[in-house]
């Protein structure tokens, strides 16, 4: 029976797809992001061939652009991990951001009064543990008083970063200020600063360690069967037994904890001070980073290498073909969009007026 | 001569996916008749129902009204063909009266209050409703709340009504009120579609029963020329038992003692007030009650998921001799107060509190979750050492699928993928396999079919006769009576009173579920 009278297009919620068609519509978007990109390219006047040329070449072409792409993947896969076990406990912290830089203010504090005070590997050893504590303290407040009063996280952990960011330009023009007047914290002594390993600082070690351990903690280990059960169902996990309230404060001590060793990492190996704009965005970004890869640890390797890719093929593009900033942001958002849209074609159908045909096309 | 009927069906099918819902429905209905749709659980009753009031589109097969075929795409177009349904659910706003809420969504400036008030009163005297079109939604009972909706679907001129489930949630005297009105208006030349899975209701209203399985329409019978047994047959496809045992156990030792107790509900109302019984090891206690009068807040007391104000749950230890003594740490001292304590806490002391929520898949389970990680869900912590220990639970977890016929893909499905029944065997199963010395269980045969229910009742009294102090909370009275030693009956988060199951009568009890103490006029909640 057909009906002139139904709607048009209809969702319907999927059952659970076979693996094979899920990377299929993932792939498929994957060339959607390609093909939509090369008609902006092509608007331009420039030729996409061209173009996705120079921006392999620009990330992946050489060791120097090699490396230089891995550094801006290390702070997202850090931070992804970070915020993983929040995101599994449906505790939404959009506060890496701050917690990043709360990190980076402790470790800084001994980069800068202790560097003469201590041998430097322990020296870096304490900046590492300063970091992480300070980073988790400022995760804890958020969520001492979601577990005390039921405060809207989201909201809270937002705050909070602007909170630490104005700190920080508060230490950069006063007490920790360097030169009178610059508004600039001074560099660190090369004892404070993290050795390279391949060409680059070893905070790709240490987000390397971090990766697996936080692999072995979500399956495997009594606390990540707690978080799990929590971002299932508050009420199950009081009928359990769990204490919901001190799982929350104790998973948001060591999200911010990572956070903040992902912020000693930036401070100390990338940028080798302090300053406002340490996190740099990458608090937002690995949100979608941890998103993409569905909390999988492994797969976050992959994706945070991928916008690797794209920011530092996106920075290339901008310098060889002199292509203005906003339209490498505008690639950077098309790609972004159309993988995180992918999973909206996994999870539901559509269903055209007068049949069952699945549009599979994207 | 070829009668017109006031509704029927032609082959009607319906399919969502791969799953056939209706498959080649045929149903025929007089004006002046009533008919039962029986079935079980997803047998597709509501959806068959939901075609005639428009919510699905059939895909295959036609509806006639009244001899025309009729193409029914809106809850509006089932109004203007005259069919108005009663859901399960009422759709009422709270705060407006009942002539507003009736009048809601009505187009036209001709509806004043006044008129309305005065048709609805009309409608109201006509059939014996016995409405104040003036009072307000939040102050009616659920069986007030009821009439609204049928007076809603009767205001907007339904010549044929389908009501779905309607007295599930009534007490046995509101259920008899019901029926009385149903009569009438059959008796005024209305055609209505009762959709139950109560058998003797069934028998009590009914002209003609169509009886759907699996999707599949099995006939239609008169009522006259069947019987309770012949009827779940053709539901179930194979002769069942019907009666349910209740043996005696060898010990009956106090295992509970709930002493005054009294908590705040979620909006800082009372909702257990002075609270008072005796609950025994080797006896199933029935917990009765209009839905909300205070059995979701009693059994999560004494989980330990409930504040209490006041009052005190002591707990007591089994007989040293029976089955069930020394599963576990023994508890130290008779009379352990379980108030103010965790369900962590209550575990610690060694108190092996089974608990079967009300909310199987939202509290007791983890629906995302495979049978082996829900399993362990308790005892994740019994082993030393920060990782878990997912040997035992797989081995549990196999153990029960063979033992209660779970039907799964596997160990590692997440459960919410199964069938309601099969939700619930793992749920009933991992709790009785704590070796509980309380089982404390929330309607645990809701939305199971007859097999399945059977199989709950069977583990229940298998508790029972270990010894182990078994708290049901149940809907169905019948099943109540037939199981339960004791039923406490609840209104309004009072203890009304306790009766013994074999002597009791559905009418005694269905009493005391309306008024404290069983009076005449008593304190009513909604």
């Amino acid at each position: 029976m057909h009906d002139p009278h139904s709607p048009l297009i209809r969702l319907a919620k999927r059952d659970a797809m076979p693996r094979g068609q899920v990377w299929a519509i993932r792939g498929a978007s994957f060339v959607a992001a390609f093909l939509i990109s090369a008609l902006i390219f092509l608007l331009m006047g420039h030729s996409p061939v061209e173009a996705y040329g120079t921006m392999i070449s620009g990330s992946l072409g050489k060791p120097t652009a090699i490396r230089q792409t891995v550094r801006i993947a290390i702070p997202l896969l850090g931070t992804a991990l970070a915020i993983a076990p929040c995101f599994k406990m449906r505790f939404w912290n959009i506060g890496a951001e701050g917690q990043i830089t709360a990190g980076a203010v402790g470790a800084s504090y001994f980069a800068l009064f202790w560097a003469d005070k201590l041998p430097g590997p322990a020296l870096l050893v304490v900046m590492a543990i300063a970091g992480a504590i300070c980073g988790g303290l400022w995760g804890l407040v958020p969520a001492f008083f979601k577990a005390k009063w039921g405060t809207n996280e989201t909201l809270f952990t937002l705050m909070m970063n602007y909170i630490m960011i104005g700190v920080v330009k508060w230490l950069q023009g006063g007490p920790w200020e360097g030169r009178p007047g610059s508004q600039i914290i001074p560099q660190f002594d090369s004892a404070a600063v993290l050795p390279k390993v391949l060409g680059v600082h070893c905070g790709w070690i240490i987000v390397l360690i971090m990766t697996v351990a936080m692999f072995v903690y979500m399956k495997y280990t009594k606390q990540g069967y707690e978080i799990a059960v929590i971002g299932e169902s508050e009420n199950t996990a009081r009928y359990a037994g769990m204490n919901v309230g001190r799982i929350i404060m104790r998973t948001m001590f060591l999200s911010g904890a990572m956070a903040g060793l992902v912020g000693f990492i930036v401070a100390s190996g990338a940028d080798n001070t302090l300053h406002s704009g340490v996190a740099a965005g990458v608090g937002f970004t690995a949100i979608t980073v941890a998103w993409l890869a569905q909390l999988n640890p492994f797969a976050m390797i992959a994706i945070s290498m991928l916008l690797g890719i794209l920011e530092k093929g996106a920075d290339t593009l901008q310098t060889r073909l002199e292509v203005p900033a906003s339209i490498s942001d505008i690639i950077t958002g098309i790609f972004l969009f159309c993988m995180l849209g992918c999973e909206f074609f996994i999870n539901y159908r559509l269903i055209l007026r007068g049949g069952h045909k699945e549009v599979a096309k994207q | 001569m070829e009668t017109v009927h006031a509704i029927e069906l032609k082959h009607i099918t319906k399919r969502f996916g791969k799953v056939v819902a209706n498959d080649g429905v045929d149903l025929a209905l007089n004006r002046g008749e009533i008919l039962s749709l029986l079935g079980e659980n997803g047998s597709g009753k509501t959806t068959l129902m939901n075609m005639l009031s428009g919510i699905y589109l059939p895909d295959e097969g036609e509806i006639l009204v009244g001899g025309q075929p009729v193409s029914i795409r809106s809850p509006k177009d089932a109004y203007r063909y005259g069919i108005g349904m009663i859901h399960q659910h009422y759709k009422l706003v709270e705060v407006f009266t009942a002539a507003e809420n009736i009048a809601l969504g009505l187009s036209g400036k001709d509806h004043d209050r006044k008129t309305i008030a005065a048709q609805v009163q009309a409608i109201s005297d006509k059939y014996g409703f016995g409405i104040d079109p003036n009072k307000k939604v939040y102050d009616m009972s659920v069986s007030e709340k009821q009439t609204v909706e049928i007076v809603k679907v009767l205001y907007r001129g339904a010549e044929i009504l389908i009501l779905d489930e309607p007295t599930a949630v009534l007490t046995p005297q509101e259920t008899d009120r019901l029926f009385d009105i149903l009569r009438a208006m059959k008796a005024d030349g209305k055609a209505i579609v009762i959709i139950t899975h109560k058998l003797h209701e069934v028998m009590a209203i009914s002209d003609k029963v169509a009886v759907l399985r699996k999707g599949k329409y099995i006939g239609t019978v008169n009522t006259a020329d069947t019987n309770p047994q012949k009827l779940t047959e053709m539901m179930v496809g194979h002769a069942v038992t019907l009666n349910i045992d209740r043996p005696q156990a060898k010990y009956k030792d106090l295992r509970l003692e709930v002493k005054g107790l009294n908590c705040l509900g979620g909006e800082g109302l009372p909702v257990l007030k002075d609270i008072n019984f005796q609950a025994f090891g080797g006896e199933i206690l029935g917990i009765a009650g209009i839905a909300g009068s205070g059995q979701k807040e009693l059994l999560e007391s004494i989980a330990g998921l409930q504040k209490a104000q006041s009052g005190h749950i002591f707990y007591y230890p089994p007989h040293p001799n029976s089955d069930i003594a020394g599963n576990h740490v023994p508890v130290d001292k008779a009379g352990e107060e379980l108030v103010g304590k965790t369900p962590g806490q209550i575990r610690k002391v060694g108190v092996s509190l089974a608990f079967v929520p009300e909310d199987r898949l939202g509290m007791g389970l983890v629906g995302g979750m495979g049978m082996v990680d829900n399993m362990m869900l308790k005892t994740y912590k019994d082993n030393p050492g920060p990782f878990v220990d997912r040997k035992p639970p797989k081995a549990l977890a196999e153990q029960l699928i063979e033992e209660l016929e779970i039907v799964t893909p596997g160990v590692s499905t997440p459960v919410r993928r199964l069938s309601g029944g099969n939700v619930q065997k793992v749920l009933v199963g991992r709790e009785i396999a704590s070796t509980p010395t309380v089982l404390m269980t929330a309607y645990p045969v809701r939305g199971l079919d007859i097999n399945s229910s059977y199989t709950i009742y069977r583990l229940l009294n298998e508790q029972k006769m270990k010894g182990v102090a078994v708290l049901l909370v149940g809907e169905d009275l019948d099943v109540l009576l037939e199981l339960c030693d004791r039923i406490l009956v609840l209104c309004g988060g009072q203890v009304s009173g306790v009766v013994d199951g074999p002597t009791a009568t559905k009418e005694e009890v269905g009493l005391l579920m309306t008024h404290v103490g069983g009076g005449k006029e008593g304190e009513r909640h909604a």
